[in-house]
């Protein structure tokens, strides 16, 4: 067999040597080219519509530069008070609320899932989700903030509100996707739609709902510290002090102390939800 | 006893997977539904418990019309028909004992199936029923570290848990070596001739449905093409239910398979003696 030809026996005709991917998107190579243009001339319209106050920004690096330098020294002794309640009324608020919101999506996600529920259902527990995640947790903690007062109770109202439209979407979404002959047999021994969402579906989405309740926590704790600023108590409101008083030490601080509990939390939650499994 | 009349399922407007099949199944009866991919025998096994609701027809279990029950009235009739699945379909995440329990769910309360207090009864049962499908020593290991055969095991144990009067099994070899297809379709055999139980499999393999089955019913395109005897299983037979195949080839690496598991089972014989 002279070199180049195939095993297969299509000896005689010459196949190219070289391919590309076809284009996925655009196949039109006019239109390819004429939207591409278009972003490429938009973009450098919009930059060129930014205004920047070079000055501004010099002044702001001066000030960010006492920031750092406050950063680098916290002092965690002089406010320790303030800091110890904020932080206590902050993990309070962020514990109770995750529990809350869990309590509270476990049923709106089963009810979120096409497979487990009937239309009705789920397009009632998917407007309560849609409610709920697209506002925003600060205005929700404005909301609040401007009902209930000031404190720490706003701040578990908010979270335990968001929290709802994360793990019952998310719960939703991992109930749609379980295996389904896993339902099917427990289904076909009898069984009443409540021993099937235990036995087949409870099962299957567990670990991972216990993944997202951990990563909840998770976030609830730093959203905890962002909510404070608008008046919703707990750390954030502490750091929003310190800040405005020009205490960047103090700030310093906070901010080291929330990265700390951020970081135990996430690396704790890492660890139990590789054991789950 | 089962009784199918005109059973008809329709999905869509054109799309007929079954169209008038009429059956009768006698008591301890095992018959092989052979047929071609998407002739509509896990359909017609579906349609049976209701997993897919026939379009119309009726389905006749000891003289209860299964196909015109409500749905209360269907999960107690369920109780009485036990399905053995294609892939298992175990709990994957559960013990193998709760997977044999929950074929008891019919019978037990909400709470009792929570908190895992099932009946002494069905407990003895159950480890009755691991112990004869030779994985008593697995009770407690989850699901999902069994191998296929294991599985397939536990998938039988769960389906007698109920204590059918009706055994539906889909294609319970489709994922199996050729031995422990031998295996598990004999297990399926041996329990149903114990307990005088009426069964209809699905399954693909034609020797292995000729080997172990008493009827077999050929299903092509919806329609029952083939009732009869395994001898009667002909290569014109075949090439009827799934058109023209050289049928020669097919039987003799069969033989060759059976060959060399009773070659096997002499060598395993000689070692024990």
């Amino acid at each position: 067999m002279a070199t180049g030809e195939t095993v297969t026996g299509a000896t005689h005709r010459s196949y190219p040597t070289g391919w590309k991917r076809p284009p996925q998107i655009f196949t039109d190579p006019l239109w390819r080219r004429i939207i591409f243009s278009a972003i490429a001339l938009y973009l450098f319209l919009a930059v060129g519509s930014v205004e920047v106050n070079w000055s501004r920004v010099w002044e702001g690096l001066e000030r960010g530069q006492r920031f750092v330098a406050g950063f680098l020294v916290p002092d965690f002794s002089s406010r320790w008070t303030d800091i110890s309640i904020g932080l206590v009324e902050s993990l309070t608020m962020t514990l109770t609320a995750t529990v809350v919101g869990i309590i509270i999506s476990v049923p709106i996600g089963i009810g979120a899932a096409t497979n487990m529920a009937p239309k009705w259902m789920y397009l009632a527990c998917r407007s309560i989700i849609a409610v709920s995640r697209s506002l925003q947790e600060i205005i929700i903690a404005i909301f609040f903030v401007a009902m209930f007062g000031f404190g720490p109770f706003a701040g578990f109202l908010t979270l335990s509100f968001a929290t709802i439209g994360f793990l019952s979407k998310l719960l939703a979404e991992d109930i749609e996707d379980i295996d389904k002959s896993q339902v099917e047999a427990i289904r076909a021994t009898g069984a009443s739609w409540m021993q099937v969402l235990i036995y087949g579906v409870a099962p299957q989405v567990m670990p991972r709902l216990v993944g997202l309740s951990l990563y909840r926590l998770d976030i609830n704790f730093r959203e905890s510290s962002v909510i404070g600023i608008v008046g919703a108590g707990g750390i954030g409101a502490t750091l929003n002090t310190a800040i405005d008083r020009y205490e960047y030490d103090s700030a310093g601080a906070i901010l080291l102390i929330i990265i700390g509990i951020v970081l135990v939390v996430e690396y704790s939650s890492g660890l139990i939800r590789r054991r789950l499994q | 006893m089962l009784v199918l009349r005109n059973l008809t399922k329709q999905y869509g407007a054109k799309d007929v997977a079954l169209k008038d099949v009429s059956l009768t199944i006698g008591q301890g009866e095992i018959v092989g539904l052979i047929g071609p991919s998407g002739a509509g025998k896990s359909t017609l096994i579906r349609c049976i418990n209701r997993l897919v609701e026939p379009t119309s027809g009726s389905i006749l279990l000891d003289d209860v019309d299964l196909a015109s029950l409500s749905t209360g009235e269907l999960r107690r009739q369920r109780r009485r028909i036990g399905m053995i699945f294609q892939e298992y379909a175990l709990v994957e995440r559960l013990t193998v004992m709760e997977n044999v329990l929950s074929g008891r769910l019919g019978y037990v309360s909400f709470w009792r199936s929570y908190l895992r207090k099932f009946p002494a009864n069905d407990i003895r049962n159950a480890f009755a029923l691991l112990d004869r499908v030779g994985l008593l020593a697995h009770a407690d290991k989850r699901a999902d570290a069994l191998s296929g055969g294991q599985r397939q095991r536990v998938g039988i144990a769960r389906a007698l848990a109920q204590e059918p009067d009706l055994l539906l099994v889909d294609e319970p070899t489709a994922s199996l070596d050729p031995k422990t297809s031998r295996q598990i379709m004999r297990l399926i055999t041996e329990v149903c001739v114990e307990r005088g139980l009426p069964a209809i499999v699905n399954i693909h393999d034609v020797p292995l449905a000729k080997q172990f089955m008493q009827r077999i019913v050929g299903l092509r395109g919806g329609e029952v093409v083939f009732d009869g005897k395994p001898e009667a299983l002909n290569n014109d037979v075949l090439t009827t239910i799934y058109g023209a195949e050289d049928w020669t080839a097919m039987r003799k690496s069969h033989d060759e398979d059976v060959a060399s598991e009773n070659e096997q089972a002499a060598v395993m014989q000689q070692v024990s003696a």
